[in-house]
Formats: C-alpha cells, sequence, structure tokens
C-alpha cells in the first residue's frame, strides 16, 4: 500500500519545528529517521495531516559530553553512535545494544530518539535508558523539561509526550569505572525483532562485590520493566552463580509477558530468567560489554 | 508546505534528476516509475524484505521506508549503477555462477547489501555473511549458495580477480 496524502514539512531549525507542532498539535507527525513510522504510514495505520521532517534540522543531530552524561540529540543516526568512541567508551552499555536494534540499512537511517520517541514494546533502547536510569530531554514551543526514563515509557508505542512537545535528546549517565554492563537478547533472527531482551548495569567494587545492580527487561509487556528484585538480590553482594540464579528466578516474578506468534508467554518468562543470567554474568566477566550476548531462540 | 507537488533533485548512478512529485511518494516509486529503473523491485513495503535496498549517499537504505522529497539532493546507487556498462560486477560474477538466483526479485537487494557488507569487511566468515543478510529475505534458494557467492566474491575482489 501507499500513505496517505500528507502536506510535508522539512525545517532547519528546532524554533521551526516546535512552531509546527505548537500550531498543528495532534494532527503532525514528527518524521525522524523514518524506520518505524513509514511502514505505518505505507500500510495506513498513521494518516497524519502534517508530516515535519527532521531530516533537514542539523542541530538535532549531535553527541555531546556534559557533566559525567552522554547526551545524545533526538536525530542522531542509530549507526553514528555505534560507531562513535565516545559511546563505546562513555556509554558501553548503549553501544552494545545498538547493533540489535535492526539490519544495518535500518541502523544508517533510524535515529536514537526516534526508536525511543516510537517505544515500541520491543525496543531495545528504551529498556537500555531504564536501566541506565537516562534522561528524556522534551521541548515544546518556549518550553523545556526532563523526564526519567523510568517515567517516559507508559505503554506500546505511547510515552509522557503531550501535544506540542518532542523529544529533543537524551541524557545517558556516563559508566564509573567500576560499571559493568551487558545486552543479551534472544529474538528468531540476528538484527531482526527481538523476543525477550535484558539490559545490566553493575557496580563492582575491586574486591568483586556487587554494590549496585539495575536490571531492565523488554519483550515481556507492553513497556521496559525494572527488575528490582532481582537488582536487589545482587545488591547483596554476590555475584556468584546461586546469587545470579536467584536474580534470574526473581526477575520472572516481576514480568508478566503475554503469548503471540513469536513466542508464549511462559516461554518469555524462561527467557528473562536465562538472560538475566547471560547478561549479568557477561557483565562481570567482561569488564565492560562488547554484545556478544545474543543467541538464536 | 503543500499537499501538491514538491520538487526533488537526485543524483541516481552519476546521473542528476530533477522531477516534480507527491511528498507521499516512496523512492523506490520515484526509481521506478519516474526514472524507469526498474532493477529496485518493491517487496514487502513495511522495510523487512530488502528487495528494495539502494546505496543512500552510499549507505545501505530501505528506498520503501523513505520519501523521495526527504532525500532531495542526495546521491543514489542503484542496481543498475553497480557497474559503468553491461558487464557484471564481481558480486553479480559470484552470484551467477554460484547460482545464487533463482527467481531473481531479491537479488538486486542482495547485491547491494553485499557491496556495504565487503567494503566493511573484505574476508567475513559464513557466520558474519549470515549476519549481514540478515534482513534480506529470499524465498527460491534456501540462502545457502548466497553465502556461496558472497564468500567467492570477497575471495575474487581480495584476489583483484573478476
Amino acid at each position: 500500500m501507499k500513505p496517505a496524502p500528507f502536506e510535508y514539512v522539512a525545517p532547519e531549525s528546532e524554533a521551526e519545528v516546535l512552531e509546527l507542532l505548537h500550531r498543528h498539535g495532534d494532527d503532525a507527525r514528527l518524521l525522524a529517521g523514518g524506520q518505524s513510522l513509514v511502514p505505518m504510514l505505507n500500510l495506513r495505520i498513521v494518516q497524519p495531516a502534517v508530516i515535519v521532517d527532521l531530516g533537514r534540522c542539523a542541530p538535532l543531530a549531535y553527541l555531546n559530553q556534559e557533566n559525567g552524561a552522554l547526551v545524545c540529540g533526538t536525530m542522531t543516526r542509530q549507526i553514528m553512535a555505534e560507531n562513535s568512541p565516545e559511546v563505546r567508551q562513555g556509554c558501553p552499555l548503549l553501544a552494545a545494544a545498538l547493533p540489535y536494534l535492526g539490519g544495518k540499512a535500518h541502523r544508517n537511517r533510524g535515529t536514537v530518539g526516534g526508536t525511543l520517541a516510537h517505544a515500541d514494546r520491543l525496543a531495545e533502547l528504551p529498556a537500555v535508558a531504564l536501566a541506565l536510569e537516562a534522561e528524556i530531554i522534551v521541548r515544546s514551543a518556549g518550553a523545556e523539561r526532563t523526564v526519567a526514563a523510568a517515567d517516559f515509557f507508559l505503554a506500546d508505542l505511547t510515552t509522557a509526550l503531550q501535544e506540542g512537545e518532542m523529544l529533543h535528546a537524551v541524557r545517558f549517565p556516563k559508566a564509573t569505572t567500576n560499571e559493568r554492563s551487558a545486552f543479551a537478547e534472544v529474538g528468531n533472527r540476528r538484527h531482526g525483532f527481538a523476543v525477550v531482551g535484558v539490559a545490566a548495569v553493575l557496580e563492582v567494587g575491586n574486591d568483586g562485590a556487587c554494590t549496585k545492580a539495575r536490571l531492565a527487561a523488554m519483550g515481556v509487556g507492553a513497556t521496559p520493566v525494572r527488575l528490582m528484585e532481582a537488582e536487589q538480590i545482587l545488591e547483596q553482594g554476590s555475584l556468584g552463580e546461586d546469587a545470579v540464579r536467584a536474580a534470574g528466578d526473581a526477575a520472572v516474578r516481576a514480568v508478566d509477558p503475554t503469548d503471540d506468534i513469536h513466542a508464549s508467554a511462559a516461554y518469555r518468562r524462561r527467557l528473562t530468567a536465562t538472560l538475566v543470567q547471560r547478561s549479568v554474568q557477561e557483565a562481570v566477566g567482561s569488564g565492560g560489554s562488547d554484545g556478544t550476548g545474543r543467541a538464536m531462540a | 508546505m503543500s499537499s501538491g507537488t514538491v520538487e526533488v533533485r537526485l543524483t541516481v548512478n552519476g546521473v542528476e534528476y530533477a522531477r516534480s512529485v507527491e511528498p507521499r511518494y516512496l523512492l523506490v516509486d520515484f526509481l521506478r516509475h519516474e526514472l524507469g529503473l526498474t532493477g529496485t523491485h518493491v517487496g514487502c513495503e513495511q522495510g523487512v524484505c530488502g528487495a528494495c535496498t539502494v546505496l543512500l549517499d552510499g549507505v545501505t537504505a530501505r528506498s520503501c521506508l523513505h520519501f523521495a522529497v526527504q532525500v532531495s539532493g542526495a546521491e543514489i546507487t542503484t542496481i543498475e549503477g553497480v557497474t559503468a556498462d553491461d558487464t557484471l560486477s564481481p558480486i553479480q560474477e559470484a552470484f551467477h555462477s554460484n547460482h545464487a538466483l533463482q527467481c531473481g526479485y531479491c537479488t538486486p537487494g542482495f547485491v547491494l547489501t553485499t557491496v556495504e557488507l565487503l567494503r566493511e569487511n573484505s574476508a567475513p566468515d559464513e557466520s558474519e555473511i549470515r549476519q549481514g543478510l540478515t534482513n534480506n529475505i529470499c524465498r527460491c534458494t534456501g540462502y545457502v549458495n548466497i553465502i556461496k557467492a558472497v564468500a567467492e566474491a570477497a575471495g575474487n575482489m581480495k584476489n583483484g580477480a573478476g
């Protein structure tokens, strides 16, 4: 199918983008990389009156370091972030997760802000943002607010963005010296849609004890889910086999997946335990993350 | 701002074109219907199958997931542009000699995906080839001969043959 007709505008400044959003409200849709929105337009799942293309708005594509954080402008292409030494060093979990987002052709064009604002329940970066306790910088005409990742993802394809607002950037805290992280995912195809994924961020002292754990799972509900009981088990200190297995078991109790054509709810629960164990072990073992945590379903 | 037509300028396979089309006109339709470059195929129209893959400013992109107006000013390479004349490129040669196509509908997308894959990794192992091609779908071959063809193309290109 072909998209329904729409008015098209491609402003070069963020101020113009925000003014257009203010004027058109929910009649307008922002087009970032288009790797999720254009399929929906082609299938006429969405039929906005106005498309505001951010592709000509160069000021929205940036990666900045500031105050212990990596700030990623909404139009930063996923491949740019993936290949960025600053991301690899400062935010290894993000670097590890990015290759899972889609095929190379999709990552060449897809954007960091686009996938977060789209908030697909099977998207990786919302889980990464949750595990890293990232902040979403939201702008509207004449205003800016910051939303914690934990408050941003409300339901499948639904975020805290209000009418007239856009995701301006995301602020990922940079990894501390003691931080270890990993991303593990199982999907039917590599670089394809995930079944379940888990992002793990640990702080490990020189004595090997875990002092902080942040775990988030995706593919197990309408939004990514923090696995707090599992985190608490790891924060008792041990990262040994028993503790990691107990954390996996606890994670299963925190999720409530449903059956669909790709996997049963029972399989998703089992994967949650497996991927918590895999991501934690990989985080501990790697002294960082190299993104090799994926296996075939 | 208008829902009428917009001017789109593209350099495709080294040739500059300008056309007026509706904003909703997809890049793949622009290439096929406005420019007559029918080697780029329409498959799923939702970015899954890879039949419409082109090089957009040098990197792979799904031409069904872009409006032509979005990429106005860009340089596009389609399957027609992988060689300067009617001969086969080393990748196409390897697909031919390995029987890596049957109906051929997916082949342009596979060839352009392979161009990028081998540019970034001149000697991929089988696993890397499979990963690199995982988002291009072929319903005929079962992929085995495609994997062989890409491996052979890599070897030939490295040795300067073909």
